[in-house]
């Protein structure tokens, strides 16, 4: 991997990025752009059109071996076992206590080979978790993070733009499965998967390909109104969609049943794994506390930090808030008290020295339309 | 940039038309800051102190402190940003201006930089 100067990883395209005139930011050891046209802009193109990330920073552990579902199934609280060779779920790793590591996509690309998708700024401490975990099964570990590059292509037009440039039969992809082929004319895994709530794709490359694959999307994609997008926008994106963001919504402190995402954690499946007795208990005895979504009702923009109260009680805190750039008004995710949930509870977000009012909505705040 | 103006080092500026200054941010900070989605700025009568916080500018991303570039009572504020933030990056020193203070110590606008050295506080960052 390249390395900034500034000390920092750069991806294959961070070149491009600079020439398209990127605000580059650090963001999990890594120089990344953060917006190019501005957020707001970035954030509509996707909604309407489609965007272009550059998700290179993010992990990519391949799993193979005759064990490699029953190790899996071990390490992490989904059942990879039950995946279909070409499909996808979503997971986590948990810690003994239940609490969560990371989020994941778990993909199945052969009856004994899975690729897991870790965060950037949790791959290096997944893949050491992993290769922790799977000792003693009939698999391998191979990180692959820093030899793959990752281009995403998000938004309503992603199909009509991508599909001339692939051999993968991408309209017949179903949302969670994964395809292997070329775009671009280079070996390529394309996943109909996405962080944004559109319609998109992600395409895994070999680092040396990635430029090749990034232009030609860049161009296919000019007479659509494709544009670049960074990771402002691919924020407020995934907040509308109600997705959450490790370091926020998720952490070593909370358990999955807190953040809403039990239905991840398949107690049923055969065997240990790892915070299986914690997450039992943890199941039986209900949450601590609730993942909620705000309506911010007031002047103001609820922000990650801010203090939450229901009348004269602190019930939690905000974990993300922006301003909507869909919906135009602010929103934001926010552990409550279980007994202050509840949809259409008023509660208040404390604001520099004001209360401001904001109603407990159900997730997601935005659903696309098909 | 408009001439005729007085900076402050966070990137205020102020025009001054008699006893009353317009008081805005720059088209740089408006920049740095990126889209901006919200404006908190201090009610009708309020007196600031020279280089006092006494509001709030909003980007997507963060949030940042107005800084009063001269003592004053405020006499007017911009009504159109609470539902047209994007003025101020569209238009900083025009339509998206923020207050207008009535004077208290003009001896303060020394205190503030020129066009001049303006310029040279934002070559330097």
């Amino acid at each position: 991997m390249a390395q900034a100067q500034s000390g920092l990883l750069a991806t294959p395209l961070a070149d491009r990025h600079v020439a398209l005139g990127a605000r580059m930011v650090e963001f999990a050891g890594w120089s990344m752009p953060v917006q190019y046209a501005g957020i707001l802009d970035e954030h509509r193109a996707v909604r309407t059109r489609a965007g272009l990330f550059d998700l290179s920073h993010m992990g990519e552990l391949y799993v193979e071996g005759t064990d490699a579902a029953k190790a899996l199934g071990y390490a992490l609280v989904s059942e990879p076992a039950a995946l279909k060779v070409g499909r996808a779920h979503y997971s986590m790793i948990c810690s003994p206590g239940g609490g969560v590591l990371d989020d994941l996509i778990v993909y199945r690309l052969g009856e004994e080979r899975f690729m897991v998708v870790a965060n950037a700024s949790n791959a290096a401490a997944v893949s050491d978790a992993l290769a922790e975990r799977i000792e003693g099964f009939k698999v391998v570990l191979d990180d692959r993070s820093l030899a793959t590059a990752l281009v995403a292509i998000q938004g309503p037009l992603s199909l009509q733009v991508l599909a001339p440039l692939t051999d993968v039969a991408i309209a017949d992809l179903r949302y969670y499965a994964i395809g292997d082929g070329h775009v671009a004319g280079v070996p390529a895994l394309v996943a109909r998967t996405g962080y944004t709530g559109e319609d998109g794709f992600e395409v895994f490359v070999e680092v040396a390909s990635a430029g090749r694959v990034w232009d030609a999307l860049m161009e296919a994609g000019r007479p659509a109104g494709v544009v670049p997008v960074g990771l402002g926008a691919r924020d407020t994106l995934r907040l509308e969609a109600g997705m959450p963001l490790y370091g926020n919504e998720l952490g070593p402190d909370t358990t999955p049943y807190e953040a809403g995402l039990g239905r991840v954690v398949k107690l049923g499946k055969e065997g240990d794994f790892v915070g299986r007795a914690a997450l039992e208990k943890a199941e039986s005895e209900g949450p601590r506390k609730k993942l909620v979504g705000l309506a911010v009702r007031g002047r103001g923009i609820a922000r990650h930090g801010y203090e939450l109260f229901a009348g004269d009680r602190r019930t939690g805190v905000v974990t993300s808030g922006t301003l909507s750039p869909t919906l135009g008004e602010p929103i934001a995710m926010a552990y409550a008290a279980p007994s202050d949930a509840e949809p259409g509870t008023i509660l208040e977000v404390g604001i520099r020295d004001q209360r401001v009012p904001a109603e407990v909505v159900v997730l997601p705040f935005y659903r696309r339309a098909t | 940039m408009a001439q005729d103006l007085r900076y402050t080092k966070e990137h205020e500026w102020v025009r001054v038309e008699g006893d009353l200054a317009t008081v805005g941010i720059t088209d740089y900070a408006a920049q740095q800051l990126g889209d901006i989605v919200f404006v908190e700025l201090p009610e009708i009568g309020r007196r600031l102190t020279q280089f006092g916080t006494v509001g709030v500018i909003e980007s997507v991303k963060a949030v940042s402190d107005l800084f009063a570039p001269i003592s004053g009572e405020v006499v007017e504020s911009n009504s159109e940003l609470a539902g047209s933030p994007e003025l101020v990056n569209g238009d900083p020193f025009g339509k998206g201006w923020m207050l207008r203070v009535r004077i208290a110590d003009r001896s303060q606008l020394d205190a503030l930089l020129d066009q001049a050295a303006y310029e040279e506080l934002t070559r330097e960052a």
